[in-house]
């Protein structure tokens, strides 16, 4: 499924300092993201899974410059041709935050307890030129609208909303400026299951009328297979498989995807799966095990995975093509 | 197949004061735990789940109280009424952490940190066995041990901070299986962890019941975990129970609209992207202005006048049992 990529992210690395002592020398690093090529299409809602600790909120902050990558690059192609993010200064990227946005995972911490909601969302507005506050009223009373709130909601306080309530408040946020990308930090995940499927469905509405992209951050494997295009699995800071949503949950390459399928609870009594239980806790990302960073949880683990880093390698599935990085797996397509 | 049950709860009311307005938190609950079983308590937050079980310890907060009902433990010297026993009395603290002992969601806040994890094993084994300084010790290694923890010996004496989030959890259930309870209670016990080691933990509390024969009451508000782990269910609504039964009937072939709705609001692995989720409109009553009849009128697509009425609880089958008005509609049709 090959559109025109928005966003094309080459070797992307978020490094950490880790400062100890009196002196605060710097002593490690935290290797939060290391090494990523991925490329996000117009239109398509990618998801990015894995466990606490992956490194998958640092790299939906590194696409949107929130956090600057330490090496590597975040191109965005839009109308006016390429542009790579990671070198231009703030000045520089004022034109593009309008375009990207984001949704963070937790709607208490995520508004200001002081301003009205209308304060609150008609700040993105100010700084992109709504110059009168009466067409700005207006603005936020649409978006509400559009989220499924009522307008006069605007002249509240966050305290006086539910969860799932100020989480719809954080979406109208993010689209108040027509952003083209909307990176969503595990956008549902504080929220009961009767309001997530809520949001959920506003999400895809939004989708469809404003023809939107998504890059959907979740630890749900449920959830992404209900609302993705393609997946990425992240584990300790590098993707290891990458695929169309179905074929990824069709045919698992990767021991670590093939573990965490099978350890979901599913709601569902006729498909109790064999669970696979990996040993052992995720390694600290200061110090990763050499060569696979998977090897010491991994059932299939050889010698060739404790010295050699596997490459995210493209492997043939149906018509497209299915990327892994494991050195069990057979016959790629080329290297 | 007769099993015995360990704890039997009937009617039970639980009220919260709070600026002269009372919470009923737990409005009529009826329930029993046998030996061997795992009782799975679902439904979203505010429901009353975790009100349940603090009755149940008697570790309810000073504005509360156990208006109502029966809490009989049938331990091994005969039923022992827990509601009527002074929560700080000889026998309840007896009964607490020994007979019936206790999981809680974050390990974190529940251990004491400046507290060795062996000291607060040993503390559990001081109060309630007769064991020597020496056997303690050896005790809590070997409890270690079993729960899987790498080098107990020299982990033993390790502070909370030094462990990961499962290792924490897996100390808790060590110091909860110290004394051997009848009863175990666990309240969330993996929402705070990663797919992977919630798995993990689920070995465990398996292992734990088919070796020792303790009854398990899991507090969740996952459909997937009940689909796995329970024998029977409990569905609680805004303080009732709205449908209770074997795993089997209840998710099969559910009668209650609210819990046809919950099953309907989750995306379920496997079933791809083409699956439909109906999210339920509406949201939780505030618990201080509760509907005066049944509590899920207001969000209910079923609802007729009579619901301005409390249904009564109704046995479908021996089992199997409802709060529902029009419940015989929905026996027929199977989902």
């Amino acid at each position: 499924m090959a559109g025109d990529p928005i966003l094309s992210l080459r070797n992307v690395e978020v490094h950490f300092p880790v400062r100890t002592g009196v002196l605060k020398r710097v002593t490690a690093h935290v290797r939060a993201v290391d090494g990523v090529d991925l490329d996000v299409y117009r239109g398509e809602v990618l998801g990015l899974v894995g466990e606490s600790g992956c490194g998958k909120t640092t790299l939906g902050k590194a696409i949107l410059q929130l956090v600057r990558a330490t090496q590597g690059t975040v191109t965005y192609s839009g109308e006016d041709g390429e542009t790579e993010l990671t070198t231009q200064d703030e000045a520089g990227l004022f034109a593009f935050r309008k375009r990207l946005q984001i949704v963070f995972q937790d709607p208490h911490s995520s508004l200001n307890p002081a301003f009205t909601i209308f304060g609150s969302l008609e700040d993105p507005l100010r700084h992109y030129g709504v110059k009168t506050r009466a067409k700005r009223r207006k603005i936020v009373g649409d978006l509400l609208e559009a989220v499924n709130m009522r307008r006069e909601a605007m002249d509240r306080y966050p305290h006086e909303f539910s969860g799932g309530q100020r989480q719809r408040i954080g979406i109208a946020r993010a689209l108040s400026i027509d952003p083209e990308l909307i990176v969503c930090d595990e956008a549902v995940s504080a929220l009961d299951v009767s309001i997530q499927a809520q949001v959920l469905q506003l999400l895809m509405d939004l989708k469809r009328e404003k023809n939107l992209t998504y890059v959907f951050i979740t630890h749900d494997l449920s959830v992404t297979e209900y609302l993705c295009d393609r997946i990425a699995v992240m584990y300790l800071g590098k993707v290891v498989e990458l695929c169309d949503a179905e074929e990824l949950y069709s045919n698992t390459l990767h021991p670590y995807t093939q573990a965490l399928l099978s350890a979901i609870p599913v709601a569902d009594l006729d498909r109790k799966s064999q669970r696979i239980v990996l040993q052992g806790d995720v390694p600290s990302p200061i110090n990763p095990p050499s060569g696979c960073p998977f090897h010491p949880r991994c059932r299939f683990a050889q010698d060739v995975c404790r010295s050699d880093v596997p490459r995210l390698r493209a492997y043939r599935a149906g018509s497209g093509v299915h990327m892994a990085a494991c050195h069990l797996i057979d016959q790629p397509l080329a290297d | 197949m007769e099993h015995d049950v360990a704890l039997t709860v009937k009617g039970l009311k639980t009220y919260f004061y709070n600026n002269n307005r009372c919470n009923r938190a737990i409005d009529g609950v009826s329930f029993e735990i046998r030996q061997g079983k795992t009782l799975c308590i679902v439904g979203e937050s505010g429901c009353g789940k975790s009100v349940t079980a603090a009755s149940i310890m008697q570790l309810l907060p000073t504005l509360s109280r156990i208006e109502e009902g029966e809490i009989t433990y049938h331990g091994p010297d005969g039923p022992v009424r827990i509601d009527a026993l002074d929560r700080g009395g000889a026998q309840m603290r007896s009964i607490r952490g020994k007979e019936i002992a206790m999981i809680f969601q974050d390990p974190m806040t529940a251990l004491n940190p400046v507290y060795s994890i062996g000291f607060q094993i040993k503390e559990m084994l001081m109060y309630h066995t007769g064991l020597g300084r020496r056997a303690r010790h050896d005790k809590a290694i070997d409890l270690l041990a079993s729960m899987g923890i790498p080098l107990p010996e020299r982990r033993v004496n390790d502070y909370p901070h030094l462990y990961s989030g499962g290792m924490r959890q897996r100390a808790m259930i060590a110091i909860a299986m110290s004394c051997n309870p009848r009863i175990l209670i666990a309240d969330e016990p993996t929402t705070a962890l990663d797919v992977t080691i919630q798995a993990q933990i689920f070995e465990l509390m398996e292992t734990l019941k088919r070796d020792n024969g303790t009854a398990i009451m899991l507090i969740t508000h996952d459909m997937g975990v009940v689909a796995e782990l329970a024998d029977d269910v409990a569905v609680m609504y805004m303080g009732n129970i709205v449908e209770a039964g074997p795993v089997g009937t209840v998710m099969r072939n559910p009668v209650h609209p609210y819990t046809r709705a919950l099953l309907d609001s989750i995306p379920v692995l496997g079933r791809g992207k083409d699956q439909e989720i109906k999210a339920i409109p509406g949201q939780t009553p505030d618990p201080y202005d509760r509907p005066k009849g049944c509590q899920f009128a207001d969000r209910c697509m079923h609802r007729i006048d009579k619901c301005d009425e409390m249904p009564p609880e109704t046995q479908v089958s021996d089992d199997h049992r409802v709060m529902c008005w029009r419940y015989q509609e929905f026996a027929s049709n199977g989902r």
